[in-house]
């Protein structure tokens, strides 16, 4: 290990955040007018920023290959749609999504740490995430500790993160703050603060079994994080919001919010990621919309 | 005296989506003209993105209509009979004001209450009068039976502004069907008022969706949707019909036609609006 070990966050630089004007500016970046050809290529970039998820009791290896065929080419009569930017599954599912994607491009994400409480023992996630890493994930969701960090006890989640960190090896790390059991977004910029400091590759908001899930202001709380910690440190760290986000119209709202927070640098699949299972079919049913001029219809698009 | 002082309070008739009676988003409007070209109102010139959002409130409310038993569908229809009765000074107010004369209103409102209670009461027996049990030469038990179509996009006839109206989505509606209604252009007040009615009677949000506006603004959309399953085109231009069949073709939409004017009580008018669905039971397992 050449880099440095990671180092627990002053959090005394932290200032409060301004509730009332965090939710004003994000509701201005829902007034932005994008249209025609730009919302064609806002649609089509949104469709590549896809973790196609699926995260059932009910998930079996023929809903997961029916999927990743889905994020490989989300729009059959279209090769230039897509590919989706990874798959996301329970970490049981990860070899027959590594196996189904192949060398298409599309990544394998998988949830783990007790996914979606985070409410067993350190041993038994860590070994989660060997366990998914082992089977081929390129990219893991961890969930923290929300209990513990409401507690006050930040060192003890900022340890956990660097552990799950060491066990995902050459994986990409997404840290899930589950912004919806936090109360208020000083908790939010205090958990992504720690999340990066102790070595997260992406921050995410929710695991989408909790409500509210991803919202437009608590993604831009994250997103400002992200802003003074590459300020502050020169590495970028990208962004997933996750969960309730349901139709194209939304997503754009997100692009534009992205483009006028970070900046064009983190336009890509590289540093952005939208957590969905509805979304992709708005998207393509929205892009068909731009390219025939027709309103389209669910019945026209594969389910899964 | 007060009264001759007071402010006139006019109203302001607008779309009817989802439920709820929205400006149109496009913030357009036209004049809608009396007899003698007075002012009687400014109608909401309705956009294709108000009929989108009315597609999408049509479809959302469908799986609830068409699950909904046909008792109570039925029980509705005849509760939109009794509102409507309960406001007949209204609408034939409304008629007069667009060109009617008293007593063509007054039978006009009336046959329209007549023509919903037909409706009520058909709602739950066409589905026996058309189904059927087929002879088949294979030992199976053959039945086919009609079901609602789905969302069904409606041109209402332009002359005929109430009756017209009720004739064209009764039927629609017995069947299990949900709705988006262009009303008569120049004579859109009934339409707005009706909306009124059936938002008071018991009939779900998004179940019928009112427009007004210009039909060859709409038309095209209405024809093109790929979310409508079917429409009903009241209509006597042989070039409009034409146009919406070819739009119409792309989704293998159903289209139905019918003179500009309002349509006699009739099931069959129900049946426009079905489809068959056959099933094959094998018999002596």
């Amino acid at each position: 290990m050449s880099a440095d070990p990671p180092i627990f966050p002053d959090l005394r630089m932290l200032s409060t955040i301004d509730q009332v004007g965090v939710e004003e500016r994000a509701q201005r970046f829902q007034a932005r007018s994008i249209k025609s050809e730009s919302k064609l290529s806002a649609l089509k970039l949104a469709v590549t920023m896809l973790d196609v998820t699926t995260l059932e009791g009910k998930d079996s290896p023929g809903k997961v290959k029916q999927l990743c065929a889905k994020a490989k080419r989300p729009l059959p009569e279209d090769p230039s749609i897509g590919p989706a930017a990874a798959i996301c599954v329970y970490p049981r599912l990860v070899r027959v999504a590594k196996e189904a994607v192949g060398r298409s491009g599309v990544k394998v994400a998988s949830v783990a740490t007790g996914f979606p409480s985070g409410q067993s023992r350190l041993k038994e996630r860590l070994s989660e995430i060997r366990y998914a890493v082992g089977a081929g994930a390129d990219e893991i969701d961890m969930v923290i500790s929300r209990g513990k960090l409401l507690h006050g006890e930040f060192r003890s989640i900022f340890d956990e993160i660097v552990r799950c960190k060491e066990a995902c090896g050459g994986a990409h790390l997404k840290v899930i703050l589950e912004t919806g059991e936090l109360q208020t977004y000083d908790t939010v910029r205090i958990a992504s603060e720690i999340a990066m400091a102790a070595g997260a590759d992406f921050i995410k908001t929710s695991t989408g079994k909790i409500q509210p899930a991803a919202t437009l202001p608590v993604t831009l709380v994250m997103l400002e994080a992200i802003q003074d910690y590459y300020d502050r440190t020169g590495r970028m760290v990208g962004m997933k919001p996750a969960g309730g986000i349901s139709d194209a119209k939304t997503a754009i709202h997100y692009l534009v919010m992205l483009k006028e927070t970070l900046g064009k640098e983190w336009l890509t699949s590289r540093w952005f990621r939208f957590g969905a299972s509805s979304l992709t079919n708005d998207l393509l049913m929205q892009i068909r919309k731009q390219q025939t001029g027709r309103y389209q219809s669910a019945d026209y698009f594969t389910k899964d | 005296m007060a009264a001759k002082n007071r402010l006139a309070v006019n109203k302001t008739y607008k779309l009817y989506l989802g439920g709820k009676f929205p400006r149109t988003e496009s913030g357009r409007y036209y004049e809608v003209k009396g007899r003698k070209g007075a002012l009687l109102a400014n109608a909401s010139r309705a956009s294709r993105k108000d009929f989108r959002n009315g597609v999408v409130a049509a479809r959302k409310a469908w799986p609830g209509w068409d699950g909904s038993s046909a008792y109570l569908r039925g029980q509705i229809l005849y509760r939109i009979a009794e509102m409507l009765e309960g406001r007949t000074e209204q609408f034939e107010e409304e008629l007069r004001i667009q060109g009617s004369t008293p007593s063509t209103a007054k039978k006009e409102v009336a046959k329209a209450v007549d023509l919903l209670v037909h409706y009520a009461g058909w709602s739950d027996k066409y589905q026996s009068l058309f189904s059927s049990v087929n002879p088949v030469s294979t030992p199976h038990f053959n039945f086919s039976v009609p079901e609602p179509t789905g969302v069904v996009a409606v041109a209402a006839p332009e002359k005929s502004s109430l009756l017209g109206l009720c004739s064209a989505i009764a039927p629609i509606l017995a069947g299990g069907n949900t709705s988006i209604v262009l009303a008569s252009h120049s004579k859109p007040l009934c339409a707005i008022t009706l909306a009124e009615v059936l938002n008071s009677s018991d009939v779900p949000a998004g179940v019928v969706n009112m427009l007004t506006g210009f039909r060859d603004e709409l038309l095209p959309h209405f024809a093109e949707h790929m979310d409508v399953n079917a429409l009903l085109l009241c209509s006597d231009m042989e070039e409009e019909a034409k146009m919406v069949g070819k739009r119409a073709a792309e989704n293998l939409k159903r289209v139905v036609s019918h003179p500009d004017s309002a349509l006699e009580e009739d099931p069959y008018h129900i049946l426009d609006f079905q489809e068959v669905k056959t099933t094959w039971h094998p018999v002596g397992v």
